[in-house]
């Protein structure tokens, strides 16, 4: 306080000059263009990087159909894959990719939800100590270690238990559930715990139970949260590419059961990207499928949006 | 700074065998970890009546009135006696969800649920296993007006509760509460929130219900005690300092802290 009045003294005893005294640039004025400068930066950078990446794939991924000319409906409905010979149906990958990812989603959520109940409702205290770091576990565990794992034991022990060689969408979506199920937790535990006390003592005041409380209070009102979650979940499991890889077989046939060698999208990728060369059909197909998961991660992003939206429509006064 | 008071000068009245009362605390002591929160409340409630529950914030007062329908069943450990028709409901054995039943809580804030206003009624209603459409209709529109909400949302039923006013949203919480045809209802502050018109509905609802229910409120409005309630307690650091009838309480206060604390120079 005093040293902003010596400070005003000083000014005044320079000037008379009201308007150039409130005019003329200061130290925090500087130091607001500098910092506005730095940010502008930092997001022009990052813009310039993203829309380059965008830009790339797509020009990339269009290639297949502008310079080698193969129609869109063959490359999205054909299923024969054989990029070496001129054929590029792509639908055996994109069925692998849907079949694990909503398979993986499916058999994750309800562990999910209910660990994440358990977690904020049944035992918050004890039992989320116990299990946050389980869940941070998980997530920090490379994408080839669950891999190497599913390979040396998941497909095993498939093979023993269906049959065939144990490598299949049933395999891959054994690892992908024990992946995706951290991601899905996590989120559902941060969403329960955002449904406002009030709403759980005023079900409970009411003499209802705490099964009610929870499946027809709160499980109600994080609805939109847990939505959220598994399609984070789902996102995960769509890009995930080696894990995949190792157990699924990386046949790019059209999958006919949940146990014979098929593969998706990614795994076909990481298959093939050593073999081509630039330029070429088979590397541009393959630039097709990387264009494909680019629209797909995009799409899973404007459902979060969407879903979000609508929470809060729900919850507006 | 505060005043020292003695917490042994106290004048809390009791009642003769000829008075029906809804709930009695005997002993009643509250403990937040190792934090005594209430100390040895001796209360009787009468029944069909308004007792106000006043005193500063921090004095034990909401505390107290939320151990009466167990709600802090796993926030604090509550000792001593409540008894309800002649059963200790403190007791472990006593099932809670029958107690909050017969003895309802609306709370400081409304807090109605994200849902319809008719489903915000239904909902405890169908907790309970009550499934007969026409029934189910009937006790929302008799809980409705009860609450003296009926004619403003007879119309919007299917509308969010999150959409009514403040005051509006309060009466559904007691409407909401009501439904469950409670013989006690506990209120905790319910128009700390509200404007003063809210507040003047809130209240001549309470008057009304009064005929039919029980009635413990907690506020910190000393007028809205002088004008609802017929009996009167004051708290003061997690003690029951006077308990007595509210005219005495505000004409002629028995102890020195009710004095100080009446006259505004607590402290």
């Amino acid at each position: 306080m005093e040293q902003t009045n010596f400070q005003l003294k000083k000014q005044k005893s320079q000037s008379n000059d009201w308007s150039a005294r409130l005019h003329h640039a200061t130290r925090a004025t500087r130091e607001d263009w500098m910092g506005k400068g730095i940010s502008y930066l930092c997001i022009g950078v990052i813009i310039l990087v993203v829309a380059s990446m965008l830009w790339f794939i797509t020009s990339k991924g269009v290639a297949t159909f502008t310079q080698n000319h193969v129609s869109l409906t063959k490359f999205l409905f054909g299923t024969n894959w054989a990029p070496d010979q001129g054929h590029i149906g792509a639908l055996p990958m994109i069925v692998g990719s849907f079949a694990v990812t909503f398979a993986a989603a499916i058999v994750a959520t309800p562990f999910a939800v209910g660990t994440a109940i358990f977690m904020t409702e049944i035992s918050p205290n004890k039992g989320r100590k116990l299990l946050q770091p389980v869940i941070e576990l998980l997530v920090g565990i490379p994408s080839v270690v669950y891999g190497f794992i599913g390979l040396a034991v998941v497909v095993p022990f498939m093979r023993h238990v269906v049959g065939g060689s144990g490598f299949g969408i049933i395999s891959a979506t054994f690892v992908l559930f024990v992946m995706v199920l951290p991601t899905i937790m996590s989120m559902t535990v941060d969403s329960l715990r955002a449904v406002p006390r009030h709403f759980k003592e005023a079900s409970l005041a009411l003499g209802a139970t705490r099964w009610q409380t929870v499946s027809r209070v709160i499980l109600r009102s994080a609805t939109p949260g847990i939505l959220t979650a598994v399609i984070f979940g789902m996102a995960r499991a769509f890009g995930e590419a080696l894990a995949v890889q190792m157990v699924i077989g990386n046949a790019a046939i059209m999958p006919k059961n949940l146990i014979s060698p098929a593969s998706t999208l990614t795994s076909q990728l990481t298959t093939g990207i050593g073999d081509t060369i630039d330029g070429t059909l088979p590397n541009n197909a393959l630039w097709s499928l990387a264009l494909i998961l680019l629209l797909m991660s995009l799409f899973f992003n404007a459902l979060v949006r969407v879903i979000a939206k609508r929470g809060q429509l729900k919850h507006e006064r | 700074m505060l005043k020292q008071y003695s917490f042994e000068e106290t004048a809390v009245q009791t009642f003769d065998d000829k008075t029906s009362l809804a709930m009695k605390t005997e002993n009643l002591q509250v403990f937040y970890g190792a934090n005594h929160a209430m100390h040895d409340a001796d209360l009787a409630f009468p029944k069909n009546q308004i007792t106000a529950l006043i005193g500063a914030s921090g004095s034990g007062k909401s505390t107290y009135l939320r151990s009466l329908n167990r709600m802090n069943d796993g926030i604090a450990t509550v000792t001593g006696k409540i008894w309800y028709h002649n059963v200790d409901i403190n007791e472990p054995t006593v099932n809670i969800y029958e107690i909050r039943r017969h003895i309802g809580m609306v709370f400081q804030r409304p807090n109605p649920f994200a849902k319809s206003i008719r489903e915000n009624i239904v909902y405890a209603l169908r907790a309970n296993g009550l499934k007969n459409k026409a029934e189910l209709e009937e006790r929302v529109e008799k809980s409705l007006r009860g609450a003296a909400l009926w004619d403003e949302v007879k119309d919007s039923l299917d509308k969010s509760a999150l959409s009514l006013s403040g005051g509006q949203q309060q009466r559904l919480c007691i409407a909401r509460s009501i439904a469950m045809e409670p013989d006690v209802l506990l209120l905790d502050e319910p128009c700390s929130a509200l404007d003063p018109i809210s507040t003047v509905k809130v209240e001549e609802t309470l008057l009304e219900l009064q005929k039919k229910y029980s009635i413990i409120i907690v506020t910190h409005n000393m007028q809205q005690a002088a004008r609802v309630s017929s009996q009167c307690a004051f708290f003061h650091l997690g003690h029951v300092m006077e308990y007595t009838p509210t005219g005495t309480m505000f004409s002629n206060p028995q102890i020195p802290v009710t004095q100080d604390y009446i006259a505004g120079s607590f402290g």
